[in-house]
């Protein structure tokens, strides 16, 4: 099993290592400009060295991630389990559900923007409506697989519905449940930045934006390389609690 | 005392049982022996509340009752032990779940003591995933007596296990039916297990399913399968069912077009 771990991360490096050492050499060899597309050694450079100056970005970035999160904890949870207890109201959702997620949000972002202003709230509402679906419906789905036989059992045993709640279903719907939000934190980025980018005064969107426009491309890619840092590290805390939390798997 | 007057089940067109009729004296262990398939489960599904039967009477105790659900404890093939709680928390679950819940201390001391009978006392800690399918179903045990119920009702509880655990459980089930004074009915399609186990046996037919013989061997408890009055049963019970032709096993699955009996007692399903 470990030889067998070691054996993926190092292909997977590997991959990543020839794509950076491909990119690296061409750039230099096809002699491209900087403003078209820095080597990623200058792009690394770029990121340390102007770590002071993209920092605040990233944290304003983070903040909007984060209560993107909680708010979509704090409404995706109780909807689920609403929906779980009264498949009336899970027929009645759904379509909106699932409309929530056919509307493109980069069509949404202007408007939102004009509603919550050019602070934080519009990127946390962003943020939310992209969290929001792939929780809600894999908590749904989790709740939704208990054993016919357990419930059964339960049923037996004269449970309440929390007692059946607490004691049975959240447990049994947690695996599904951090899918969900493991997806959900990786996406979140997506939204955050989009609000940024067609309105803020602060973040990581609104950093690209001003460095696109004055060429600095290599600060682009800088930005792009802590945004992707801040999703890995969400994924990898949410794994990380998962596996905290799933003590039994 | 349990008492089963005519009940009745169907599913569409198929009729599991008609006229089903059952009665289960106080401190008794019967065991109901039928091909798998039959609507042994079906019967148990009626008994709990799980479905509803089409019509029928159910008598505990003299009362008429829609179900037994508040009565009876009911342990399944499965032992449907929550792999998030150690056994001592799977087997506190009925007595911190339901309107009447139980004193906590009270409830850990009977575990504790029902876990020391079990031969579980060191593994009240562990979970699930790290002991032994045997060792589950003694835990799916205790918990079943944590219902503090008169009455219990098991589902082939032992027909996924080896043989010596099966044996090892067998003991433990007349030891708690004579310790406690349980009423036991029990469902199997092992006609071995059966009449190890049970002070009355009854021999069900199916499509409908019905008692279409009943035994009560003299011998006293713990029995040894191989004694002439247990032997004799088994022939008879095996013949019984031969001139039904509504074998399906005793021990397999329930098809009569593709089993049948051979000469020495064995059964051939499917032609194996």
């Amino acid at each position: 099993m470990g030889s067998d771990r070691f054996k993926t991360n190092t292909i997977a490096m590997g991959i990543a290592l020839c794509f950076i050492v491909i990119w690296e050499m061409g750039v230099k060899l096809m002699d491209v400009p900087v403003f078209i597309l820095p080597p990623p050694s200058d792009i690394a450079l770029t990121a340390l060295v102007k770590a002071p100056v993209i920092w605040p970005h990233a944290l304003t970035t983070l903040a909007e991630i984060v209560m993107g999160i909680c708010l979509a904890l704090a409404t995706a949870v109780p909807l689920a389990i609403f929906m779980f207890a009264n498949p009336g109201l899970e027929r009645g959702v759904t379509p909106f559900l699932v409309a929530s997620q056919a509307v493109p949000v980069f069509a949404l972002a202007p408007l939102l923007v004009v509603w919550f202003g050019y602070g934080m709230g519009s990127k946390v509402f962003i943020a939310w409506i992209i969290i929001f679906f792939p929780i809600a419906v894999t908590l749904l789905s989790g709740l939704k697989s208990c054993d016919r036989e357990f419930r059964v059992l339960f049923s037996l045993m004269g449970a309440s519905f929390f007692q059946k709640l607490r004691l049975l279903y959240w447990p049994w719907a947690l695996p599904e449940f951090f899918s969900g939000l493991r997806v959900g934190v990786t996406v979140a980025t997506i939204g955050a930045i989009i609000g940024e980018w067609v309105g803020s005064q602060k973040g990581l969107g609104y950093l690209m934006i001003q460095s696109n426009a004055r060429l600095q491309t290599e600060l682009v890619f800088a930005a792009i390389l802590w945004l992707t840092a801040m999703g890995l590290g969400l994924w990898i805390l949410v794994g990380y609690i998962e596996k905290k939390v799933i003590r039994w798997k | 005392m349990l008492e089963v007057i005519g009940a009745a089940k169907s599913f569409g067109s198929r009729t599991i049982f008609s006229n089903f009729t059952l009665k289960v004296e106080p401190g008794e262990f019967k065991v109901l022996v039928g091909p798998s398939g039959c609507g042994k489960s079906t019967l148990f599904d009626g008994l709990t509340g799980v479905a509803a039967l089409d019509r029928g009477q159910i008598t505990w105790k003299g009362k008429e009752l829609a179900h037994l659900r508040n009565h009876a404890a009911y342990m399944q093939q499965k032992d449907l032990l929550l792999p998030w709680f150690t056994l001592m928390e799977n087997s506190l679950l009925p007595a911190i779940t339901g309107r009447k819940k139980q004193d906590k201390t009270l409830a850990r001391q009977r575990a504790a003591s029902l876990f020391h009978s079990m031969g579980l006392k060191d593994f009240e800690a562990h979970y699930p995933a790290q002991v032994s399918g045997g060792m589950r179903q003694r835990c799916a045990l205790v918990r079943t007596l944590m219902f503090e119920r008169e009455l219990i009702l098991l589902d082939e509880p032992l027909s996924a296990l080896d043989a010596i655990t099966r044996r090892e459980l067998h003991s433990l089930l007349l030891m708690l039916q004579s310790e406690f004074n349980q009423t036991i009915l029990m469902i199997t399609h092992d006609i071995e297990e059966a009449l190890i186990l049970g002070d009355r046996i009854c021999l069900l037919s199916s499509c409908p399913m019905g008692v279409i013989e009943e035994f009560t061997p003299k011998s006293p408890q713990p029995r040894a399968f191989d004694t002439p009055e247990l032997i004799d049963i088994r022939v008879r019970a095996l013949d019984r069912l031969r001139s039904l032709n509504s074998i399906g096993p005793i021990g397999a699955t329930c098809n009569p077009k593709n089993s049948k009996i051979t000469d020495d007692g064995g059964v051939i399903i499917n032609g194996i």
